[in-house]
Order: C-alpha cells, then structure tokens, then sequence
C-alpha cells in the first residue's frame, strides 16, 4: 500500500530525516515509535509532500508520490491527521467534515456523517458545535473523521494519543480498530508503547532520522532492550 | 442643523459607504485567505472606475448600456485579478509577509502607468446613471435616485457574501483556509485554485466599488492610494476578516465624512475616518467585531544580528567621500539624496527589523522633520544650522504622540495606525495654505552661504547621516536594543522577566523618528524647498521598498537598499515617462527571483546594472 | 501556617457564563512541589493564568508572601520574586543562550535602559552560573532558535531563576518532551526548588512525572477541586480514577 524508501527531509536547514526506509501493508496498522524529535513527525509530513522529501522514494498504491503537493497526494487516497489537531476551529462539526469531503473511491470505505458518528457518537451529539469549543478528546476524534471523509485507503495518524486522559485513549484505540476491520491501512506515530501494543500489527522504530529496528509487535516485545535504548520507557 | 439635513446627510453618507464596503470587503476576504495584504486593492477600484467610464461610451448611455458596462468592468477586475494571482503572488506565497507587500506595491506602480498610458492624465468624469438620475424628494430636500439604489446595494451584497460563506462548501473551504490553509491543502483541496477563485472575488468587489461610483466621482489616477487608505482604515475598525465590521465601519465613516461636509467642517474629511480609527483601535485593538488574529504557527525565528564588520563600512564611507572629488554635479547631488534616504531606511529597519513593528507611515517623521526645518527658518526666522538641529526634535514629538498609540498593537493593524497617522499629517500639511503653502510647498529653503557648493552640502550630509545611521546601529548592540529584539522574538517572555515592553518600543518609536526627521530636514534643505510630497504614502513606501530591497536582516541591507532604489528610480524617471510601471516591473523580478530577500543577490543585480 | 509562599483562596472565573474555576483553594510551602493535574478543559490554564497576572479573577484571593496580588501585573508580580516557565517555550530565539539568561539578570538589576554600552559584559559570570546549574553552559553561544526543544526548556528554567524567585510557576514543564527527559527535566526543578527553599506549583500530563516528583498533588476537574492529597491518597482516590486516571494506573 505505501512504501517509503530512502527518505531524506529537512526542517528549514536541519536535515531531520536520514534514509529512512519503511512499508504498510493493505489492512495492515503499523505503528513508527520514536522519542520527540527522533523525525516522526518529519517523516509522516515527508510522505505527506508536507515537507518537500530532498531524496528517496515515496510509493502510495504503486504510484510515485514523493514530487506531488499534498493536495494530489491526498486526492490518490492517502488521509493525514496531524499530531496538533489542526480542527478548523470557526466551522462547526459538521462544516469540518465537509471540507475534508471527497467522492467515493474505490477499494475504500467510504463514509459518510452518520457512519462517522457511529464511530465516534460524540460528535454526533454536537453537530453545529465550532470546533474550537470543543475538548481535547472530542478534537481529536474530529480531526480523525474529518480525514476518513476524504475515503482515504490508508491513514497517516500523528500521535493520536497524545496529551489525552487515559480513558479517552482507550477510546481512540477502539477506534482504530474498528478503522482496522474496515480494511483501513494505518502508519501511526506514537511514542505511547502501551498503546501501540494494543492496535498495531508491527512497528519500525525511528532514532535521530533512521530506522533502527522493525518487525513485529510480539518481536518488539521479546527485545527489552530494544525498548529501554530508544523507547526509554 | 434642521431634522431634514440630518437625514440627508445620513442618507450621503450611506450612499458612500456601499463602495467603500465593496472593496474593504474584497481585501479583507483576500487577506483572510491568502494572507497577503493587497497594496493593490485601491488600484483595481480604480480600474473598475476607468472600465465602467470606457465601457459606458462604447455601449452607449442607456440604461442597458450603463448596467452592461458596470458588471462587464466588475468582472474584467476581476480576471485583471486572477492574472494577479496568477502571474504573480502564487510564486511567493511562501515569502515572507513584507515581501508580499512589496510585490503587490509593485503592481500598484505598474496598474498606475497602464491607467496613464490608457486614459490620460486628466480626470474622466462619468455620466450620470441613465434612467436614474432623476432626484427623489425626502423631507423637502432633493437627493439623487441612484444614491438611493447604492445605499440598497452594500446590504444586498453583505447578504450575498454572508450567504456565500455560510452556506456553501466553497464558503466552508475559504473560512477553513483562513485559519489553516495547509491543513486543507492536506485534505485534498487544491488551494491554488481556491485562491484564485477568492482573488476572483475580491477583486469583482473592488471593480464593482469603483464602477458603481462613476456617476459620483470621476475617474482619476490618484484613486488607488487614496482608496487603499480608505479601504485599510475600514478594514482595520471593522475588523480583519470580519464582513459585518467591514459594513458597519463603512457606515460609519460614510456617515461622519458625510456630516462633516454637511456641518460645514469639508476639511475635515480627510481627517475624520482617521480619528475614528485610532479611537476605536485604542479602544479595541482588533477592531469593531475583530478577534486577535491568530499567531503564526511556524513563524521562522529571526536569525541572530550581526554588526556590522569594520572594513566594508570603511570602504562605503571612502566610497561616499570621494565622491565630489569626481567633480561630477549629478552624481554629488545624487549621492546627497541617497545619503538622506539611507539614514530614512535604517530608521525604518530600526523599528520594523530588530523591534518587529512595521510601519506603513515612516513619511510622515520624514516628512514633519523637513516641513519643521523649512518652517523653523523660513516664518520663525531662525538661522538654518539651528532650523536644521531643531527640526528632528519636532519630528520627535509628533512620534511620541503617535508612537503613544501605536505601540499598543502589533502586526497588520500596527502598520495600518501608522498610515493612519501619516495620512492625518499629511492631510493637515497639505490643507494648512497659511502655513505649508498646501499643494504647492515651500520655496526657498536654502542652507547658509558656506554649505552652498554642493559638495560642502553633501559633506554635511553624509557626516549628519552617518553619525544618525551609527547612532542607531550602536543602539542596537545596546542593552536597550536587545529588548527590541526580545521582545520581537517573545514578547510573552519579555513580559515574564519583568520588562516594560511597550515603553522600550515607544521610546524606538521617538528615536527612529527623531533620526527620520534629520533625514527630512538634511534633505529639505537640499533641494531648497519642501512639498506634501514628503509626508505622502508614497513616501512611506518607497522607505518601506528601500529596506525590503535591501534585506530586513542584515544591518546594512537598508543602506544598499535606499542607495538601489534612489539610483534606480532616477535613472528611470529620466529614460521614461512611465518610470513608475518600470520601478514596478523591476521590483516584482527581483521579488520573484530572490524570494527570501536575498541581499547578496540584490547586490549581484546591482553590480550588473550599475552604469559602466 | 508557617512557610506558606502561595496562598489561594475561593478563587473564581467565570467566562461568558461558564464557569471555568470555581471555588479553589490551596497553598503551597517553601521547598514544596505541588502538582496540578486534571483532564483537559478542567481549569488549569485559567488557574495558572490567574496566578501569574494573565488574567483577572472573577473573585477570590491570591496572597503571596502574605500580600495580595490580585490585579497586579505579570510584570509586577515577577518583581515581587515569582518566576515562571510556560507551556511552549518561550525564549528570544535570536539571542543567543547565554544572552537570554543575561537578559533575566539585567532586568532583575534593572539595567535595561542603558542605551550606549554594549549588552552582554556585565553579569556573564551570573548567567554562566545559572547556566551550569541547568546543564546548559556548553551551549551558551548558540542563538535559542535552534536548540532542541528539551535544551529550550532547561533554558527557560533558568532565566527563570534569574530573579532568585520564592515560587516558582511550571506551566506543562515538560510536555513535548521524551519521557525519560521529561523526568529528568523534573527532577532538576525539584532539585534545585528544594535546594534554594523555592516553592513550586506545576501542571503536568505526564503521570510518571507528577508522581515521582510531586510533594502534594491537587486535582482539578470541571473547575472544582475535587481531591487533594499526597501522591498515594490522590492514586486511590475513586473520583479522581473515575474522571482522570482510568484504570489503567
């Protein structure tokens, strides 16, 4: 579904992002662990032709990405929710999803309001809401479906955990995988083992902009220290 | 005044205001959006103005004609819009904001020439509405049925506009991009086409605010910054981003302009809608039904400054000093002007660099300095070395005032009070006949007998410049100008280590126009006489294009800057009649070419144009 | 009570009917690290706000050092000898390290106005202390901009100390760092607080951080205070699990 081969980024003069090589499946939740500033987040606006890659390949549903503006890239079908949230916090619940609209596509869910609200019935309770009077939680699950309204076959999700109360991360792992059942592909940034633990099928870890170990979630899990030199947790 | 004379007047004054709030609504939609905040709305008001006027004698003065002619104008604005968009600002949407600036000035000097090659210099006055020229009778008095149209017009657009914004997906698109116009690019919205489309838009209402005047006011080429002012003002009290402020601060400077003519007061219209807007943004910063514009989210940090290093300034000073010894008239004449204009700029680059506040109305320090010089030895008969040393103090006072106000904003509605006040100098300036002699100036301003030879005069010149121009560069390295700059980079943090920001900015304001007012009075009494000119818009800008030019990060970047800009603008006004389009077209190359404002590449340009 | 630095009392902000704090009240000691924790949206920000002179209380008292500082000034309540950190650094990214502590200790001696001599030759000796302290002397020439965000925070710590504050306001000291950083980050601050008797009142995500470094820890849910305690009583607290920290912890 995507593969990424090689990536080099840089963030204004820093070069952030040194070959970094890794692949999704169809169907597949992959999660990218690192520390803060280790190139996650670089590297899913890298992808996304957020940050403009300086060399190596990006392959989304076999075709080249890594030249097109990310407008092009999200219309082939590839969904970005961004670690900040980035809600459009004038527009109502509602006004939300419709920008993040796109027609049905083919081999992909396609969703709709109520689909949406389904999974996430919260936001179904606060439709005409402006998102900028929302909670943290309730953002983050908008910023989710305002995404999945684009239909995308594979979704870039940027630390959804993050800065939520517990409860509501036990939510969001739901969530995901229910996305998952779908037949949704997801490459995920966390930080959050535990969280990881519980959705992904694999992992890749990333230190200083390369990739330093991927495989399975169970093989992560056998390697501690693996875990204790670049998860520190 | 009579109960019927109050309605009147209230019923001129909202026939204004629907022009005005037709273009201050395009610019506020368009710097919503794009973040750019068009210099060139005032000109394409003025192209629908000249449009309606051409279009009108081509398909006749009917009223199928009249209508035909003022939709067709709006609509070619608006594709002269899109080609804007198109050929110009999408290549730098990612420059910085002052470079947008500069590049949309450009188009200002550009649309100018194309009017004059096209229409002439004289004003064009336009028929009256066919079909609807007829008065209609309030209250006993006789006002025009198509003010009475026109003040229905401004509602019915604002109702328009709302219904489009509110209710449509592209409304959704445009109000979620003018929050986060990355963030819909990431959803698999093609902003450039949706930039376009509100360039499109914006400018339709511009050329629909100025066709619509044609049967009120006539069609002249100084109408673009007249109504850019207008138009900021507007903007500013009502609010960036904000349609409903937009209309109600239309009104209400439509509606005060109209009762100072009504009571009498016709002089102060210049003035009034000024007034109001440093009222209402003393009172409320971010305007009638603004909200605080939301902070950069990637802003790059400014890089560390630098002071200058010791041997290249050498050089320039040799440089400047052996300039009369060429014996050359011109050239020492010249390089007097570019001397005044370099201690301009860095007083410029002083508060809009390394103390982040930009102004649209440095002229006016400028230009107050110059009248004060003239003024000092002319009617107060002091002799000219007292005139001259007197002068910057006077321009220093007027900052303290004014720097009072401004310094209680930041940003875009920072720059725009500025112009206010500029505006309101120059207004009292060019209306004051007793005093300033108005449109035509002062004559005879001459230095003492001993600076008389032109290069004893640029001596004086350049030793004054370069002392001001050291001055404030030593500052900057001073524990005073760190704050500037700290508190540029946070001023949260300034605030949190117990700094009195705002103290420390206006005290930079005083002395930037302090060192302005020097640049003004020098260059007074160079030329022997003095015009309104100086305190104008134009002014202003070209200190602004001076600096942008040069580089707001280095610290001699506005030197290089004013010594380009001056050159090049002589040089061009001697060659063409249509100097300005050609400044113009040279500013937006070099925009496009080196986006970041690089200096080293200016300089590059520079060495190549330099005559042989 | 003896030793109290802070004391709040009955404090209350309402914003457009809403009522964002309501009714709170605490202290905290000198040498004491007292934690602010609660969900989203339950008042933190508003709370922290209104200590350091942001924002203007509805009603209530907020006294430090026995003297009431409501309606003061940021700028004034910094004199009194209160410093604090924020949630997104906030440094001069275009001065350099050593610059931006100086910058602390030339206002605190209030040489800011000098307006001819050269920034920077006095108090370096102070500044290269304070950065010692933090761990951040070998960087003292870079400009702010361009060090990594867990460096910023250490820096901001100490131009925080340049005022040698009594209480010390640490607003998400640690979000956006990793999270053995963060601890670290923590434990420097507790360190240094108890070391020079500073008082310190922080907001924090970061479980592991709070209670490992925490004295006293008070939760805040829906602007109420809804339990207080020592690390240990508020981990078992049944409300504070229901609404903050679920079932995990």
């Amino acid at each position: 579904m995507l593969r990424v081969t090689d990536l080099h980024a840089f963030y204004g003069r820093a070069h952030i992002l040194h070959g970094v090589s890794l692949e999704a499946n169809a169907g597949e939740v992959v999660a990218l662990l690192g520390r803060n500033g280790a190139g996650k987040t670089t590297a899913m606006k890298a992808i996304m032709g957020l940050v403009p890659p300086a060399r190596g390949e990006v392959a989304f549903a076999g075709a080249r990405i890594d030249r097109l503006p990310p407008y092009r890239i999200a219309r082939m079908g590839l969904g970005y929710v961004p670690e900040e949230r980035r809600i459009f916090t004038e527009l109502s619940v509602m006004e939300n999803l419709e920008v993040g609209r796109q027609a049905a596509r083919r081999g992909a869910p396609t969703w709709n309001a109520d689909r949406l609200f389904k999974l996430f019935p919260n936001l179904g309770r606060m439709r005409e809401r402006p998102g900028g009077r929302m909670s943290g939680g309730e953002q983050q699950m908008l910023t989710i479906a305002r995404t999945l309204m684009g239909n995308p076959k594979c979704v870039l999700l940027d630390e959804p955990s993050e800065g939520l109360a517990p409860i509501i991360v036990h939510e969001m792992a739901e969530s995901i995988r229910t996305l998952k059942g779908e037949g949704l592909s997801v490459l995920l940034c966390e930080q959050n083992l535990r969280f990881c633990e519980a959705i992904a099928d694999r992992a890749y870890i990333i230190e200083k902009g390369q990739i330093r170990f991927g495989g399975t979630m169970a093989d992560l899990a056998a390697n501690a220290s693996l875990r204790e030199q670049y998860l520190s947790v | 005044m009579s109960y019927a004379s109050f309605v009147i007047q209230l019923l001129n004054g909202l026939a204004a205001a629907s022009s005005l709030f037709l273009v201050s609504a395009g610019l506020s939609l368009i710097f919503g959006v794009t973040r750019i905040v068009n210099f060139a709305h005032g000109s394409l008001y003025m192209l629908g103005l000249y449009g309606a006027y051409s279009l009108i004698e081509a398909l006749g003065r009917t009223p199928l004609g009249f209508w035909s002619a003022v939709i067709l104008a709006a609509l070619a604005v608006g594709l002269v819009g899109v080609v804007i968009e198109v050929v110009v600002l999408r290549r730098i949407y990612r420059a910085p904001e002052l470079f947008q600036l500069l590049a949309t000035f450009a188009i200002v000097l550009v649309i100018k020439d194309v009017a004059l090659a096209v229409w002439g210099s004289e004003d064009l006055v336009g028929p009256r509405a066919p079909g609807l020229a007829f008065p209609v009778e309030i209250l006993g008095r006789r006002i025009p049925a198509y003010d009475l149209l026109l003040i229905v017009i401004g509602p019915v657009v604002l109702a328009a506009m709302w219904l489009l914004l509110a209710r449509t997906r592209w409304g959704a698109l445009v109000r979620a991009a003018t929050q986060d116009r990355e963030m819909v690019g990431a959803l698999g919205v093609d902003q450039a086409r949706l930039f376009t489309s509100v360039f499109f838009v914006g400018a339709v209402l511009a050329g629909l605010g100025g066709a619509l005047q044609i049967p009120r006011e006539p069609a002249n080429l100084d109408l673009d910054l007249s109504v850019i002012a207008d138009a900021f003002v507007v903007t500013v009290v009502g609010g960036l981003g904000s349609l409903g402020g937009a209309f109600l601060a239309a009104v209400l400077i439509g509606v005060a302009k109209a009762f100072c003519i009504g009571f009498g007061f016709s002089k102060l219209t210049l003035v009034v809608e000024f007034v109001i807007m440093g009222l209402v943004l003393v009172m409320r910063p971010y305007g009638l039904l603004g909200k605080p514009p939301a902070t950069a989210r990637f802003g790059e940090p400014a890089p560390p400054l630098q002071p200058p290093r010791r041997w290249p300034v050498v050089a320039w000073l040799v440089a400047f000093a052996v300039v009369p010894l060429l014996g050359d008239r011109y050239i020492t004449v010249l390089m007097t002007d570019i001397a005044c204009f370099a201690l301009f700029a860095v007083s410029l680059h002083f508060i809009m660099g390394p103390a982040g506040m930009v102004s649209f109305g440095h002229a006016a320090y400028f230009g107050l300095g110059a009248y004060a010089g003239a003024l000092l030895f002319k009617k107060a008969g002091l002799p000219m070395e007292l005139a001259l040393v007197l002068a910057p103090f006077v321009a220093g006072l007027f900052a303290v005032v004014y720097g009072w106000f401004c310094v209680r904003l930041s940003g875009v509605y920072l720059a725009m009070l500025t112009l206010a006040f500029a505006q309101i100098s120059w207004s009292v300036v060019f209306q004051w006949d007793e005093l300033t002699a108005g449109s035509n100036g002062l004559v005879g301003v001459w230095p003492s007998m001993w600076l008389s030879g032109k290069p004893a005069y640029y001596y004086m010149t350049l030793a004054l410049c370069g002392l001001g121009i050291a001055l404030l560069w030593r500052a900057l390295f001073s524990p005073f100008g760190y704050v500037l700059r700290a508190g540029r980079d946070s001023p949260l943090r300034a605030e949190a280590i117990g700094i009195d920001l705002r103290a420390f900015q206006w005290a930079a304001f005083v002395l930037a126009g302090t060192l302005a007012g020097l640049a003004g009075a020098v260059f007074a009494f160079s030329k022997g006489s003095i015009s309104p000119s100086s305190v104008s818009i134009a002014q202003s800008t070209d200190g602004l294009v001076m600096v942008l030019l040069g580089g707001v990060e280095t610290l001699t970047g506005p030197v290089v800057g004013a010594a380009i800009f001056t050159w090049l603008r002589d040089t061009l006004a001697r060659e063409t009649e249509f100097w300005r389009a050609a400044l113009g077209v040279v500013i937006l190359l070099i925009v496009i070419v080196f986006p970041q404002g690089l200096v080293g590449g200016l300089k590059a340009l520079y060495a190549r144009w330099r005559p042989a | 009570m003896n030793g109290v630095v802070l004391r709040v009392d009955a404090l209350h902000k309402a914003f457009g009917g809403v009522q964002a704090v309501e009714d709170v009240a605490f202290a905290v000691s000198a040498g004491e690290l007292l934690a602010l924790i609660g969900p989203n949206g339950a008042g933190k920000s508003t709370c922290f706000n209104m200590l350091n002179g942001q924002l203007e209380p509805d009603g209530g008292l907020i006294e430090f050092e026995g003297r009431n500082i409501v309606g003061m000034s940021p700028r004034a309540i910094w004199r009194l000898g209160v410093g604090r950190t924020f949630q997104i650094t906030a440094t001069f990214a275009s001065l350099s390290v050593r610059e931006n502590v100086q910058m602390a200790l030339y206002s605190h001696a209030g040489k800011l106005t000098q307006f001819l001599s050269r920034f920077g030759s006095e108090l370096r000796p102070e500044a290269d202390a304070l950065l010692a302290q933090v761990g951040m002397l070998d960087q003292a020439e870079r400009p702010c901009g361009v060090l990594a965000y867990g460096d910023l925070k250490r820096v901001e710590l100490a131009m925080a100390l340049a005022n040698q504050p009594r209480l010390l306001l640490m607003d998400e000291p640690t979000a956006g760092m990793a999270p053995r950083e963060r601890v670290a980050l923590m434990e420097l601050a507790a360190r240094l607080a108890r070391a020079q008797k500073i008082a310190v009142l922080f907001t924090e995500h970061d479980m592991d951080v709070v209670f490992s470094q925490a004295d006293r820890i008070i939760v805040l849910d829906r602007g109420r205070l809804i339990a207080g305690g020592l690390p240990a009583e508020v981990r078992a607290n049944r409300d504070v699990q229901a609404v903050y920290l679920g079932s995990g912890h």
